[in-house]
């Protein structure tokens, strides 16, 4: 462990660092421009490979080139790029290339409130893309979160071949604080799996059981077809039925199939809790004060944390709601993750919201006062 | 004859089912066949290269080729060979894209992967129109010409695709036309060694879509047009403007020498490792 004075942008290049990342494709938008700073700077010295594309659809289109030629690599954007990135988001989830995008949220619709947060862009993370596809989403709520869910980022596409989201927002994405991260031999990391058998015996698309098919890279010796069209597992076009099916069921149930391992949050002062709140990223560092406060005021609050917002972490959310008589959801937009867990409630107990689109952070005295409105 | 059909089957799938998904008298498998024989040629193993492909008619060549290959979306075939071409300097890139593809919807790629000279092949097959989608005018169907989104002629100017790329900063581009398939081997073959961003554009027919429309019913008169509209530079030189109006000119239209953008980083993460040593 070294504990550092870092701001979240830079703990996020220097997670995608210790991931083992050595290419970097970007656009310039704020408030994620200290990342590519940082990658500018970093990867030409560390042998890797940084370039500045001509718009975010290009950014993210040679990240999936780079990635199918063996390398670990990533963009990062915030909202006005990320719906560019969101046709090559389809493609590498189709294709199923790792990858990972990083979206610090900004204030929107459109070019909005730049250098503002919000999290107006849950939905556009999970639905964005088009065509039905699954997604890996991942949500820090401080520094030390930037550096190690950027690092699992690229641990679950390499794993999953999937493209993995991580959202941050404007206010983690800039603020400095303390940071105690791992050195570098106490960092796991996930390599995609790669064929055993020769060429000459390789089915590109084959589930060896796993649902995830070895992946070679481009000049290894293994020719094969990649493409954004359904394939079959030989890697060629089809629109047969009887294979279109099953390979989208397969792309959701390679991820699917480990839902229980994928419940990424923490519970805080939940034990005897039955007012519990349920935020993210910069939301649930106010809510996580705004609950202490509480606690001192004699108050049974909790908070459940999302770490990794989709797959939704069902599991983790109705169990708390089972304990609970009201559920609050404080967030930087109109409603979204509210909307799942109302989903998954299924009149477990009362689900309230808090909302705001001011696109300047969430108070720890405006979650309070509604605790005490609800509370009451 | 016969070693000429030899060599096209060592490069094509044998575990892809034919007939390819191209219609009668479509050009798209004429320069499939001229492109092999280069490559063949070439001297490059079919693990060095990488054939990449955008979206249309042209796009499912890479379908069908032996190669490391990929299918991309509509107009980003460039930028999926940037990546791969800096990630792995070492492979043969190779992009083919049809005129909407490149200059349309993959326009802005197209620029400034020419600006940047990263070492790719760039190939692509003009056929004046948008196939695969129902014959929809594209940014090279020739002012005035009926399409189905022209149904009273269109409006608008097209590009000449050759200059786009010279001026964007191509170091070599050439033209060719299906119809002349020999001297389009011999320019691919040229393109494939160029060291730096290529662009070879070939001239195709697309008798379905744009030639029922054009008044050329069939594939033959629409490469017969091909052959008595198109003149070589070397001709040219001695021909007045007269005689040139409504000629379009093949063969090598720019051949220049400049540094990659690939020896650029080189000769970057070099200096960066000096400065690092001597710390």
């Amino acid at each position: 462990m070294r504990t550092q004075l870092l701001q979240g942008n830079e703990a996020c290049v220097k997670g995608a660092l210790a991931a083992g990342c050595t290419f970097f494709a970007g656009y310039p938008i704020t408030p994620a421009s200290e990342i590519t700073h940082g990658m500018a700077y970093e990867l030409p010295r560390l042998g890797g490979i940084f370039i500045q594309m001509e718009d975010e659809i290009a950014s993210l289109g040679a990240v999936i080139g780079a990635s199918l030629a063996g390398a670990k690599a990533m963009t990062a954007t915030s909202g006005p790029g990320f719906s560019l990135m969101q046709e090559h988001i389809s493609f590498a989830s189709i294709a199923e290339v790792p990858c990972v995008v990083i979206n610090v949220m900004r204030g929107g619709p459109s070019t909005g409130v730049p250098t503002h947060p919000s999290q107006g862009d849950v939905m556009q993370a999970r639905w964005g893309a088009h065509g039905d596809h699954p997604i890996i989403v991942l949500a820090p709520s401080s520094v030390a979160e930037c550096f190690k869910l950027t690092i699992e980022a690229f641990n679950l596409s390499e794993k999953y071949r999937t493209p993995v989201i991580v959202l941050t927002d404007e206010m983690i994405a800039h603020m400095r604080e303390k940071a105690s991260l791992p050195s570098p031999d106490e960092i796991e990391l996930v390599e995609r799996p790669k064929p055993t058998e020769p060429p000459e015996w390789f089915v590109p698309y084959r589930d060896p059981g796993t649902g995830v098919p070895a992946m070679p890279s481009f000049g290894d010796g293994y020719r094969y077809h990649v493409t954004g069209l359904v394939h079959d597992e030989r890697g060629y076009p089809t629109t047969r039925a009887d294979e279109v099916e099953p390979f989208i069921k397969r792309l959701f149930q390679k991820i699917s199939q480990d839902f229980d391992k994928l419940q990424w949050g923490e519970t805080y002062y939940t034990e005897d809790s039955t007012l519990n709140i349920i935020a993210f990223g910069s939301v649930a560092r106010a809510a996580l004060s705004a609950v202490k406060e509480a606690r001192a005021r004699g108050m049974k609050v909790g908070l459940l944390k999302l770490l990794m917002l989709f797959p939704f972490i069902r599991r983790k959310v109705t169990q708390l709601m089972e304990s609970s008589a009201t559920i609050l959801v404080p967030e930087m937009n109109m409603g979204q993750i509210s909307r799942e867990v109302k989903r998954v409630n299924q009149g477990r107990c009362r689900v309230e919201t808090l909302n705001k689109v001011a696109h300047e952070p969430m108070t720890p005295q405006e979650i309070l006062d509604k605790i005490e409105e609800l509370y009451g | 004859m016969a070693e000429g059909r030899h060599t096209i089957y060592d490069y094509l799938r044998t575990t892809k089912r034919f007939p390819s998904l191209w219609c009668p008298g479509c050009g798209v498998g004429i320069f499939l066949g001229a492109l092999l024989r280069a490559i063949d040629k070439s001297g490059y193993t079919k693990d060095e290269i990488v054939l990449i492909s955008g979206i249309g008619c042209s796009g499912r060549i890479s379908t069908y080729v032996d190669f490391n290959t990929l299918h991309t979306t509509h107009g980003r075939a460039l930028t999926f060979a940037t990546g791969i071409k800096l990630a792995k300097p070492e492979l043969k890139v190779i992009v083919i894209m049809g005129d909407g593809d490149a200059v349309a919807i993959g326009g802005n790629h197209f620029i400034h992967a020419a600006r940047r000279n990263i070492e790719i092949t760039t190939i692509v097959i003009n056929n004046n129109i948008y196939g695969m989608t129902g014959g929809q005018l594209s940014p090279a169907t020739p002012l005035e010409m009926k399409t189905a989104t022209s149904p009273y002629g269109n409006l608008e100017n097209p590009f000449d695709i050759c200059k786009l790329a010279e001026a964007a900063g191509s170091v070599f581009v050439a033209r060719s036309a299906v119809y002349h398939v020999k001297p389009m081997e011999k320019l691919i073959g040229k393109a494939l060694k160029k060291r730096g961003f290529s662009v070879l554009e070939i001239l195709s027919q697309c008798p379905v879509q744009y030639g029922r429309r054009a008044g050329l019913s069939s594939a033959v008169e629409m490469m017969k047009w091909q052959r008595d509209n198109t003149v070589t530079v070397e001709k040219a030189k001695g021909l007045s403007e007269e005689e040139l109006r409504g000629k379009i000119r093949i063969g090598v239209l720019a051949d220049k020498e400049a540094p990659t953008y690939q020896e650029r980083l080189e000769s970057l993460r070099e200096s960066l490792k000096e400065q690092v040593g001597a710390v």
